[in-house]
């Protein structure tokens, strides 16, 4: 099953819509909470990455027989150090940014935590894309 | 502690959530930054104190399937806000104290911090 969903980066209070969504259809399909709760975390830091990082993309959701799948693909900026990125901590986030609760240098090294297998790839002022595989 | 003690100990406004007695927290997770809060509370037991007021932290708590939040410092929630807690059944409470007068509050009464 494949669900597509299009992230803005111009309206932040609704950020997190997209990912509301996705845990719904987790629930119905009766995938087992503990999991759900991993993807919900990754998907949502995902999402929010997208709304305050770059100009806007999308998430894919393929959920399959042994795993979903997600990836967060956009438009932007990139991330330049990959490495650098994955750190706890690091945070390129401005001041409005941490007013409105995040830019902790938390999201991506979460995502990997929650992920069974995690990827980035990314060209400076082109794109990010980041695909993670949960296992069920 | 149970909800109605809470409320009491740290002079709560019900926001919005029906008080149910069976609601017993003992852990709690004092943060401004939601991406901290996604990262270390590991269950959903556990009350989150802010005192960021926005639809990310219904968000958040909705992704980890939290119960109560309590807005310190006067935070007040928008309709929209509110809104979308009560449609995730969690529970919204404001108090005027601070953050750290709130969390000690309740320390004192035996509610403890989660390991990070
Ligand atoms: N989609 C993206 N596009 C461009 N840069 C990104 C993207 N995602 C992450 N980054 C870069 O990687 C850094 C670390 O990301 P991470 O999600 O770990 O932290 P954050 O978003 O800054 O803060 P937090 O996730 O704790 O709220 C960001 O500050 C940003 O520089
Ligand atoms: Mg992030």
């Amino acid at each position: 099953m494949k669900f597509e969903y299009t992230i803005s980066n111009l309206d932040f209070s609704t950020a997190g819509e997209a990912s509301s969504n996705i845990k719904k259809v987790l629930k119905l399909l009766g995938i087992d909470s503990k999991i759900i709760r991993r993807a919900s975390i990754a998907i949502y830091e995902a999402e929010i990455n997208i709304a305050i990082h770059s100009y806007g993309g999308k998430i894919i959701l393929y959920v399959q027989e042994n795993s979903i799948k997600i990836i967060a693909l956009d438009k932007g900026p990139g991330i330049n150090n990959i490495d650098l990125a994955m750190k706890e901590g690091f945070s390129t986030a401005t001041h409005e940014i941490r007013e409105m609760g995040f830019g902790a240098g938390m999201g991506l090294p979460n995502i990997k935590k929650c992920s069974d297998e995690f990827s980035i790839t990314s060209e400076s002022g082109k794109y990010t894309r980041l695909e993670i595989a949960i296992n069920i | 502690m149970n909800l109605n003690q809470i409320i009491k100990e740290i002079h709560c406004d019900i926001i919005t959530g029906e008080i149910q007695q069976n609601y017993n927290f003992t852990k709690a997770f004092s943060s401004d930054l939601m991406s901290d809060v996604l990262a270390f509370v590991k269950d959903d037991q556990t009350l989150l104190i802010t005192g960021l007021c926005n639809q990310q932290v219904i968000r958040t708590a909705e992704m980890i399937d939290l119960k109560l939040i309590i807005f310190v410092r006067g935070k007040n929630p928008t309709n929209d806000i509110i809104e979308m807690a009560a449609d995730n059944d969690i529970v919204l409470l404001s108090t005027s104290i601070s953050m750290f007068d709130a969390t000690g509050i309740l320390y004192q009464k035996g509610m403890r911090g989660i390991r990070v």
